[in-house]
């Protein structure tokens, strides 16, 4: 969808942990993470529950503070930014959540909902200013100016949604974390959703880390995706190219399972062994070894790492060249 | 095989409250026979529970009533029937899973309690028999029998939907609704569930009605599709045919507006504009609004059934009314 150009990624991970303590010791949400996007594109970030794509996204922004690993933004490393500094850095990376109802404040306007940041960061003078961007930014997310003076339960969740990016987009911010924003929407509205984030991001040149348990959604959004699991990302390739082979069992099963139109009757899913593993004090070795028909030795003993498996392609698998 | 199981007509439900009627269900028309299955597709607001609820005597006492048309089940009209007499049927004859698996089950009773409970309830087994059977059942949806004792919180939520299905199988019911059985689920345990229904289906010859908005879904398991919109069911036909060729202006709108894993699209064509006030009835057809192929004659005249080839769509483009504008065509 975007040309691949040589610029700099605008976002760079590196070994992001985020651990939570629990009383039965230490929870791996993320576990050694590390990724780059580069300026304009979109990173789909795809997996089940519990596997970590959220609290990766979160930690990104710093609304949950990571464990350890650095996060640099523009070039500039905001995991040790004092909160002063890191206000001024958050107008340029907003958040998108899945539930815009429940993310809009029900006692404020549209106009108010959207007016806010603007106010907050002092990004106007007056009213009038206020008004009339107020008013671009309705018409940037296609949201009627009647609108402009009802409050969010008297709107659909599509309409819900297209506040929450109006909100997101106030501060012109370069860098947007798109969490599961469309998985509660129906078929229809998900649909006019995702052509105004992609309209917005070509006028704009934004770029997204999409986060979402969709595969058909994140095929269709991302430039690249990333397949996490437990914690870890476990591939990563294009994204058109990761639904024509998969290097990681993992991936291929996930792929395998998802219901087709085109297969009508043709089950032709991988059915995984067993259950997801704890994230609580993770065993030495890879994890998905318990699960997975390929395991062999090593892979109970030693966590293969992300490495390079073609070209673009990554994947974290002692046999992923097998594969 | 070729018996009909359930079949009803015209069924019409309406939500009625203080200073609204809501027509959630307007007059819709579905056969299934026995071993048979259908998928009942569409948005929120399309009637689909709606039309489930209908089925098993399950519409809120206070607002909710079928105000025309009939259910008839194995010769008997359910919508005519005393409640006790439902009551013998619910959960016995005709089985409804629902969306959610983490409420459905209670949490202070062991799981196999839950499953004999059903038995017992409708005298099919003592209390002996019904506990062995509750193991029997665990055993069918894959889990060992030993977990009988256990509570529904040491279940994942996979397993909580296969116990589930356990219940709603304990009685051998001829008709199974499944209402978004896997929308809750992450998707390799939906590829799971969905072959564990497909299997047992195929075993127990039971009949099934399956409801979800997800396409892909209803294709995995289902023979035939029922295209829901605003309470009507707008396109019914074998699945393949209707997701490959589509007949009516909706069925075609959905499919272009969901992103497809085996085509690289980069650009979606969602429907135009948003589902219409179910407390107002408009004339003519109601998806007038939003098709793309509407003309004058849409907004005054109501399309009728039209039966073309062993399918059946609702829109005046195929009464001949107006011209066929759709890419396809099917005559």
């Amino acid at each position: 969808m975007h040309e691949l150009s040589g610029a700099e990624p605008i976002l760079q991970v590196k070994n992001l942990k985020k651990y939570f303590h629990t009383p039965r010791g230490e929870l791996h949400a993320v576990d050694d993470v590390s990724f780059e996007i580069q300026e304009g594109r979109t990173l789909g970030v795809v997996g089940e529950s519990g596997c970590g794509k959220t609290t990766t996204g979160r930690a990104i922004l710093r609304l949950i503070e990571p464990t350890s690993g650095s996060i640099l933004f523009d070039g500039m490393d905001i995991t040790s930014m004092d909160k002063h500094r890191l206000r001024m850095i958050r107008e340029k990376m907003q958040i998108i959540f899945q539930d815009p109802y429940s993310s809009l404040d029900p006692r404020m306007t549209v106009s108010g909902i959207i007016a806010e940041p603007l106010i907050i960061h002092r990004r106007v003078s007056g009213k009038k200013e206020l008004a009339r961007r107020v008013q671009k930014l309705m018409e940037m997310v296609e949201l009627e100016d009647r609108l402009s003076s009802a409050y969010p339960h008297e709107l659909d969740g599509g309409r819900r949604q297209r506040i929450g990016i109006a909100r997101a987009l106030a501060l012109e911010p370069k860098f947007i974390v798109c969490d599961e924003p469309v998985s509660s929407l129906d078929v229809s509205v998900q649909a006019q959703i995702l052509n105004l984030m992609q309209d917005l991001q070509d006028q704009l040149g934004l770029t997204y880390m999409f986060v979402t348990h969709d595969m058909a959604v994140v095929k269709h959004i991302s430039d690249e995706i990333a397949v996490m699991y437990l914690g870890q990302i476990i591939e990563k390739s294009p994204a058109k190219e990761l639904f024509r082979h998969q290097y990681h069992p993992y991936s291929r099963a996930l792929i395998s399972a998802i219901p087709k139109i085109e297969a009508a009757g043709a089950d032709t899913a991988t059915i995984l062994k067993g259950e997801i593993g704890s994230p609580i004090e993770p065993k030495p070795g890879c994890r998905f070894a318990p699960r997975c028909d390929y395991c062999i030795g090593k892979c109970l003993s030693e966590n293969p790492p992300l490495k390079a498996v073609g070209p673009e392609r990554y994947a974290a698998c002692w046999r992923a060249e097998e594969m | 095989m070729d018996e009909l199981l359930l079949s009803i007509r015209e069924l019409t439900t309406q939500y009625i409250t203080e200073d609204s009627v809501v027509h959630a269900v307007n007059g819709i028309s579905l056969e299934l026979k026995t071993g048979g299955s259908v998928g009942l597709v569409g948005e929120s607001g399309a009637g689909k529970t709606t039309t489930a609820y209908s089925i098993m005597g399950l519409l809120p006492k206070l607002t909710g009533k079928i105000t025309g048309g009939s259910i008839i089940f194995q010769g008997k009209d359910l919508t005519k029937i005393p409640e006790d007499e439902m009551r013998k049927i619910r959960g016995n004859q005709i089985s409804m899973i629902f969306q959610d698996p983490m409420t459905s089950l209670n949490p202070i009773l062991t799981v196999g309690d839950q499953i004999a409970e059903v038995l017992e309830i409708h005298g099919t087994a003592t209390k002996e028999e019904a506990i062995a059977k509750a193991g029997d059942m665990l055993e069918m949806v894959g889990i060992p029998r030993e977990r009988m004792h256990e509570y529904p919180h040491q279940f994942s939520g996979g397993m909580k939907q296969r116990v589930i299905i356990a219940i709603a199988l304990a009685c051998n019911p001829k008709l199974l609704i499944a209402d978004e059985p896997t929308t809750a689920l992450d998707v390799t345990i939906q590829a799971q569930v969905l072959r564990m229904i497909k299997e047992l289906k195929a075993k127990l010859n039971t009949s099934l009605i399956l409801i979800s908005h997800n396409l892909g879904v209803v294709a995995q398991v289902c023979e035939n599709v029922a295209i829901m919109y605003a309470g009507r069911i707008v396109e019914y036909g074998p699945l393949r045919q209707v997701f490959e060729a589509p007949m009516h202006p909706y069925t075609e709108g959905l499919l272009n507006s969901i992103p497809r894993i085996e085509l690289d699209k980069t650009r979606l064509s969602p429907i135009r504009g948003m589902m219409p006030d179910p407390s107002v009835v408009p004339p003519g057809c109601i998806f007038r609004p939003r098709c793309p192929y509407a003309e004058q004659e849409c907004a005054v005249r109501a399309p009728r059934i039209t039966e073309k080839s062993g399918r059946n769509v609702m829109c005046l483009m195929h009464e001949g009314i107006i011209a066929n504008k759709m890419r396809v065509d099917h005559a």
